[in-house]
């Protein structure tokens, strides 16, 4: 048994160390380890409650919306005023997560992921693609090409005329991130880390001008989406088809729901748009209600104290660093006891089981086409395959609430604080599902827990020994070269991995 | 690339960071990043970004050899985002089994200077706010504590704007090093950081005559909810976020100081006027 180990994973957000036990070429076991702790939990505890909104998202700058909108419905919920916040208050709230999305989505197809499976110098074999690939394959003939350069040797397939689209796009996506940005900040003042989400809804009171700058930057960004990401995405499975084979994970998967504008702060798993909510499992294709109360930490082989272990409302942080048999800063979640994958390919295969019509009617095209089944989701090409389809779902979801906005109309509930309450805010995150849990107490955070959605992707082995989504999903993966582990970090990618979230 | 262009290398190091800082970068317009990447940054100048976990081919061992080799060859700026946990010997923060605070050591000796990029690297920030429970420090007390002299150079935000990083790097690319008067008394360029949020205030008219909102989402100076403009040095009212679109007070959010040191824990809480004392000695540090 030989080891091979992949220190630091990156093109990921934050700070990550694979481990992997290898026989012959094949991964017998492996282990995920966050290397970065800063210690939200702890740094909330004595803040004013309103102060979480901007701290949590300080989290991670990739998805600080998330963050925000989990934020505002735990306090919400806290202060007793979860049914007080203003239609224009909601739809700023769906449209800013929405943003958030479609900006995490492009940043990992391209910026993050792509390099992967595309040697950007095949760009340099075809000529006359426009200014900017020339400007691209020009600096890769005469520099070293840093720092998209070195990789991995390994398998890429891309053709040039396939690489040279994906180079174009990775340029234009780029820009295209950056509109999405540009759309959030309208609402949002700025990003990363907005100014604009609150407890009660959102600071601006929306405009005319403001609706119609965030209309034309939509289409814009649709279509990007249409026109090159999903047909991106497309061609990129078709030629790695037998990545749908590879990274399949645990059996069980989940997702508590988010983008509602009724319901909120609730599990709603039959509201009519959104992304549903649910568990569902690969062992009978069943999807249940998600009970809240049935979600622990565990911490095990993580560096914190057994008093750390529990649900959210019932443990406080305490890390040890010098713990026995720990080997990561995340912690491992648990539903009803078992490891979860969260994510899109989750998303995707809950709301095509509960009858999201959107959903349904397009992955039974894409199925047909790439003859594939629902449970091929959960696998290296299917998590691509469902980003980038979800990365359209929402743009077309957040053109309506654009267009329900009320200009002039009141965006934030107006309240006074209470000194006590206890709150718990869970929504749709880009890379799965997120819940906070506060605790306030004479006006001040008593306790504040987060469960993150790379949380449960990213958790190393639990009590029982169970392991974790990522290393599940590493087991039984062959690895051609143990100089160039590209399959293992093909697998931990496509999970989108954002540590800083995991551990926080 | 002709020869007479002057290469920078840069090492983009990443300690108790959210990689805020790196995504706002990534939102620069004119220069884009792929300007920055493939193209001048100055006229004549230009850089390679060798290590940047966030952005580069490179993974693993192979990520790290390309480390070493960027230090080997010299000449280069260091980057640093993200606090150094120095608690448990720096356990805090690990990439391929050192410390991030061992890989700033010996990265930055030698470096031309080290670039602090967002508030946790400048002066510790959310990591190093109370109870600080990884003994987080700035990337200089990190430097200083080591007795290390690489000159450093300060660009707060939670995260900065783009534009406070690129005309950062670009005075360094143009200028060299900035002498002690060119910058303030935290060690940030006065050329972007020397004027006080509440001095350029849209709002400075609401202010005066007395029009103030009194809860969260209510118009007008924003300083009996929380604002802290009258206490920050940033460029936010005049350059706007993305590219002038938008930006906190505009937004109807009172600032949070984001840029300052003692970042959270004096600009707390965030959307409480301060008192008499703590107004007193935040003027008292803004002299």
């Amino acid at each position: 048994m030989k080891q091979i180990t992949i220190d630091p994973v990156t093109r990921i957000e934050g700070h990550l160390k694979i481990e992997t036990d290898v026989e012959g070429d094949e991964v017998k076991a492996a282990r995920s380890s966050g290397t970065l702790f800063r210690g939200f939990e702890q740094i909330l505890v004595g803040r004013d409650p309103r102060d979480a909104q901007r701290i949590t998202q300080r989290v991670c700058g990739v998805c600080p919306t998330a963050h925000a909108t989990a934020s505002s419905l735990a306090l919400e919920d806290a202060f007793g005023i979860k049914d007080e916040v203003p239609p224009n208050g909601r739809l700023i709230k769906n449209i800013m997560l929405g943003a958030n999305f479609i900006q995490s989505h492009v940043l990992h197809f391209y910026h993050l992921a792509a390099l992967d499976y595309l040697d950007p110098e095949r760009v340099t074999e075809v000529t006359e693609c426009g200014p900017q690939v020339d400007a691209l394959a020009n600096f890769l003939r005469n520099t070293d090409g840093a720092p998209f350069e070195p990789q991995y040797e390994g398998d890429y397939r891309l053709g040039p005329e396939i690489s040279t689209d994906l180079c174009r796009d990775y340029l234009d996506g780029l820009d295209i991130r950056k509109k999405a940005h540009e759309l959030l900040a309208l609402f949002g003042a700025k990003m990363p880390h907005n100014m604009g989400t609150v407890p009660g809804g959102s600071t601006k009171k929306p405009e005319v001008g403001t609706i119609e700058k965030a209309e034309a930057r939509l289409k814009e960004i649709s279509c990007f989406i249409n026109n090159r990401y999903l047909p991106g995405a497309l061609a990129l499975v078709e030629a790695y088809d037998d990545y749908f084979e590879v990274g399949q994970g645990v059996d069980t998967f989940l997702e508590y729901g988010g983008f509602y504008l009724d319901k909120v702060g609730e599990v709603p798993q039959d509201a009519p748009v959104g992304l549903l909510g649910g568990v569902f499992s690969l062992d009978d294709y069943g999807v249940e209600d998600v009970d809240l109360s049935e979600i622990t930490e565990e911490v095990t082989h993580s560096w914190y104290a057994e008093s750390t272990a529990g649900h959210p409302t019932k443990v406080k942080t305490s890390p040890d660093a010098d713990k026995e048999g720990a080997y990561s800063w995340v912690k491992a979640p648990r539903y009803r006891g078992q490891p979860c994958e969260v994510g899109p390919a989750a998303r995707i295969m809950i709301n095509y089981s509960r009858g999201n019509e959107y959903i349904k009617g397009r992955m039974d095209e894409i199925m047909g086409k790439l003859d594939i089944g629902l449970k091929d989701c959960a696998s290296v090409a299917g998590r691509h395959l469902a980003r980038a389809l979800e990365c359209k779902y929402i743009a077309d979801l957040m053109k309506d609430w654009i267009e329900e906005l009320e200009p002039g109309a009141p965006s934030v509930a107006k309240y006074d604080m209470p000194d006590e309450g206890t709150g718990m805010g869970v929504t749709s995150a880009p890379r799965g599902t997120l819940g906070h849990w506060i605790e306030v107490k004479d006006g001040e955070i008593e306790n504040y827990q987060m469960v993150v959605p790379t949380t449960w992707n990213a958790s190393p082995r639990d009590g029982k020994g169970r392991p974790g989504p990522i290393e599940q999903a590493l087991i039984g993966t062959r690895i051609e070269d143990g100089d160039n582990p590209i399959e293992a970090a093909r697998i931990v990618r496509s999970f989108d991995p954002c540590m800083a979230c995991a551990v926080h | 690339m002709d020869n007479e262009q002057e290469c920078c290398s840069v090492i983009w190091l990443q300690g108790a960071t959210c990689t805020g800082c790196a995504i706002s970068l990534m939102n620069s317009n004119y220069p884009r990043l792929s300007n920055l990447l493939l193209d001048e940054v100055v006229p004549g100048g230009s850089i390679s970004l060798k290590f940047m976990a966030t952005l580069m081919g490179a993974t693993g061992d192979l990520a790290l050899e390309v480390l070493s080799r960027a230090e080997a060859e010299g000449d280069y700026l260091v980057v640093m985002e993200g606090a150094v946990p120095t608690g448990e010997d720096g356990r805090y923060c690990m990439v391929g089994e050192k410390s991030v605070a061992d890989q700033l050591s010996e990265a930055a000796p030698g470096a031309r200077a080290v670039v602090s990029v967002g508030t946790c690297a400048a002066y510790g920030g959310i990591p190093a706010g109370e109870p600080n429970p990884t003994e987080a420090i700035s990337a200089a007390e990190h430097l200083e504590t080591e007795g290390i002299d690489t000159p450093c150079l300060n660009v707060p935000g939670c995260p900065p704007e783009p534009s406070w990083f690129v005309d950062s790097l670009a005075t360094v690319m143009l200028f060299g090093l900035p002498g002690p008067e060119d910058l303030d008394d935290v060690g940030r360029l006065k050329s972007v950081y020397g004027e006080l949020i509440h001095d350029n205030c849209p709002r400075r008219a609401d202010f005066q005559n007395g029009h103030y909102a009194r809860h969260i989402g209510d118009e007008g100076c924003l300083v009996e909810v929380g604002c802290k403009g009258p206490y920050v040095n940033a460029p936010c009212p005049n350059r706007g976020w993305h590219e002038g679109l938008n930006w906190a007070i505009k937004n109807n959010h009172p600032c949070i100081g984001c840029v300052e040191p003692g970042f959270p824990d004096l600009m707390g809480p965030f959307f409480e006027k301060y008192g008499p004392e703590e107004s007193e000695e935040m003027y008292r540090r803004l002299k």
